[in-house]
């Protein structure tokens, strides 16, 4: 990419370090022991997981009556989750996808463990519908098979949650061809590294006999353009077709054309949330601050400004909606939200989406990991509480009074939520021990290219 | 027997040199092996673009037809079923679906053609001209001249493009 004059390039990784040094670096967190950090996160995210086996075990063998759930409120901690984790996994896809497309080149760091984070929040994500179902085992009635046991009857592929079906089964496998294709340069490298006989064997069978060919490489560069290609209007259709469960039905709250983009924004805000806690964990617990500098971080936070700001366009205009539109129970449901029994989850929401992310105009909050790291937490509960109230306020107090109710978690809701957390930081972890979470062979291009722009300006930012 | 002249370059610019002078000198370029995609090597090597777009095309093609036959039949004339006054064909309905099974399938495809074009596959013998070459060294592989003069010449050729070392070595071409 040309750029204007007098600007230059920023230098994604810091000092010049040589490719064998990049090697070196990036492989080193997966050939030493991991630091007191890492123990202490993956002890934590164990019992986190322990807890979710056991209230699964529970809720199976009892089904969803332990749960909150009741008449009015038929979906709450369940689909807010899932609309939660799928929501995460969209920033995955999009640093991977359209930042490749637009070829920027800060991706390069963080790509790798963000397209993971895709992986492992879809797997979080996809637990929800089946727990819901409340009888797990007959999971295969959401799928079109032939022949069945109801005669030749069908799925309803009306419904947009059959579409869901598709939506996030296509996803998750996309995501996951996406993801080992990036990873096979790396695990050959890893394999002509491994001294081990077993580590030898596990890293040759899975890099495929990779042998970094540039016949190979230069149709390998078309193929991931392609899926990039590909995924980037995939992730814009998932969340897309998430929200159509709510829009195309007719409650107040949930019957509204500005749900897909709204939705898409979102998961979008939440992702990067998720991607900037992770990644300032990791570069801390690992030492790759030269990897993934404060600048990545900064660019980041760039990203949540602008979908913060969407996202709290449509809160307002979801307000100006249902004032304007002038239907009684539109305008009821939204009094409801920010002044019923649920408004501390309104403001809550307003707090973290609306108003958080607006400390990102400021260079000197961009800039500071600390206070990055709180935000993007706060990022992420205030997504939480979106889809809770989004969910959970709008069927509670739909059109008949005599059918209104209240939700209250049970133990078992919040030990499932708490417990999905100990999965994916579980599988999270063993992420960044076990496999190169930088795309090395990304990164060695881009420091090439920064040893040339050096050797052109005849200086050493060195 | 020797087949192959092995050169290891340590910079990126020499190699790109030493294959543009070596094809210009009417050697035969085997492959040239890196740790990183080097742009500008597809020119220097004049390796023709690759038909794999078409693979997504026809895969993609294949899954929209698929969805759309499957929802078609299932719907209208296996089991119609009046689901709130909807029509049988609901043809807009379905779209959702179709697209995802057109990138379900157009992706698939692309890789699978990807992995037996480039014959990648778990369990492959890997054969690497210098075990560098998923580190840090950028291998040019020509293959070797037959007669010995213009052997002596692809060395001097290599080594003057900044070659830290030439080797003749055996693959299976």
């Amino acid at each position: 990419m040309k750029l204007p004059e007098g600007v230059t390039e920023p230098r994604w990784i810091e000092g010049a370090p040589t490719l064998k040094q990049v090697t070196a670096d990036i492989a080193h967190p997966m050939e030493g022991k991991p630091g007191k950090l890492w123990y202490a996160c993956f002890a934590l995210a164990v019992l986190g997981l322990l807890d979710l086996l056991g209230m699964a075990t529970y809720l199976i063998a009892k089904g969803i009556g332990v749960w909150g759930l009741n008449n009015s409120v038929g979906w709450a901690f369940d689909i807010t989750n899932f609309v939660f984790w799928i929501g995460i996994g969209h920033a995955g896809t999009l640093i991977s996808a359209i930042l490749l497309l637009f070829r920027q080149k800060w991706r390069t760091s963080i790509n790798r463990s963000a397209e993971a984070m895709t992986i492992f929040a879809v797997m979080c994500a996809g637990l929800f519908p089946l727990l819901h179902m409340g009888r797990p085992w007959n999971f295969f009635f959401i799928m079109p098979y032939f022949p069945n046991q109801h005669g030749p009857l069908w799925v309803n592929f009306r419904s947009p949650l059959v579409w869901d079906v598709f939506a996030i089964s296509t996803y998750f496998t996309i995501s996951l061809v996406f993801w080992y294709l990036g990873l096979v340069p790396d695990l050959a490298t890893m394999r002509d590294r491994a001294a081990g006989k077993i580590k030898k064997l596990v890293f040759g069978t899975l890099s495929l006999g990779w042998n970094g060919s540039h016949r190979t490489w230069s149709r390998y560069e078309v193929v991931s353009l392609i899926l990039a290609g590909l995924a980037t209007p995939l992730v814009l259709s998932v969340h897309s077709i998430v929200s159509m469960d709510f829009a195309t039905s007719l409650l107040p709250g949930w019957h509204t054309t500005i749900f897909p983009p709204y939705f898409v924004a979102g998961a979008i805000y939440s992702g990067f949330g998720m991607v900037m806690t992770l990644l300032i964990l990791t570069r801390q617990s690992m030492n790759l601050q030269r990897y993934i500098t404060v600048r990545h971080l900064e660019s980041m936070a760039k990203v949540l400004l602008l979908t913060g700001s969407i996202v709290s366009f449509a809160y307002a205009t979801e307000f100006f909606s249902a004032w304007y539109g002038g239907n009684i129970y539109e305008r009821y449901h939204f009094l409801n939200r920010a002044t019923g029994p649920y408004a501390f989850g309104f403001w809550l929401m307003v707090l973290c989406n609306a108003l958080t992310p607006q400390l990102y105009w400021f260079k000197r909050f961009r800039t500071n990991v600390a206070l990055l790291f709180v935000t993007s937490i706060l990022v992420n509960i205030g997504m939480w509480f979106e889809r809770f109230v989004i969910i959970v306020v709008s069927l509670h107090r739909a059109f008949l009074p005599s059918g209104w109710g209240m939700f209250y978690p049970t133990v078992v809701d919040v030990g499932i939520l708490v417990g999905v957390f100990g999965l994916f930081f579980t599988l999270f972890l063993l992420f960044i021990r076990f496999v190169p979470m930088i795309a090395m062979w990304e990164v060695k291009g881009v420091v090439t290219d920064q040893q040339h722009a050096d050797r052109a300006h005849g200086g050493n930012h060195g | 027997m020797a087949n192959i002249l092995v050169a290891t370059f340590p910079q990126v610019d020499d190699l790109l040199r030493a294959v543009r002078k070596a094809r210009s000198e009417m050697f035969r370029v085997y492959d040239v092996f890196t740790p990183f995609p080097v742009h500008g090597l597809d020119e220097a090597m004049g390796i023709r673009r690759t038909r794999l777009p078409k693979v997504t095309l026809l895969a993609g093609l294949t899954g929209l037809a698929a969805a759309l036959t499957l929802q078609f039949y299932t719907n209208v004339l296996d089991w119609p079923l009046n689901v709130g006054g909807k029509p049988d064909n609901s043809t807009l309905a379905f779209i959702p679906i179709s697209f995802e099974l057109t990138v379900l399938f157009g992706g698939l495809a692309t890789v699978a053609a990807l992995l037996l074009r480039a014959r990648l596959y778990p369990g492959k013998q890997v054969w690497l001209p210098d075990p560098g070459v998923t580190d840090d060294v950028f291998a040019l592989v020509l293959r070797k001249p037959s007669d010995d003069e213009s052997h002596q010449r692809a060395v001097a050729l290599l080594k003057g493009c900044g070659a830290a070392s030439v080797v003749e070595s055996e693959a299976r071409l």
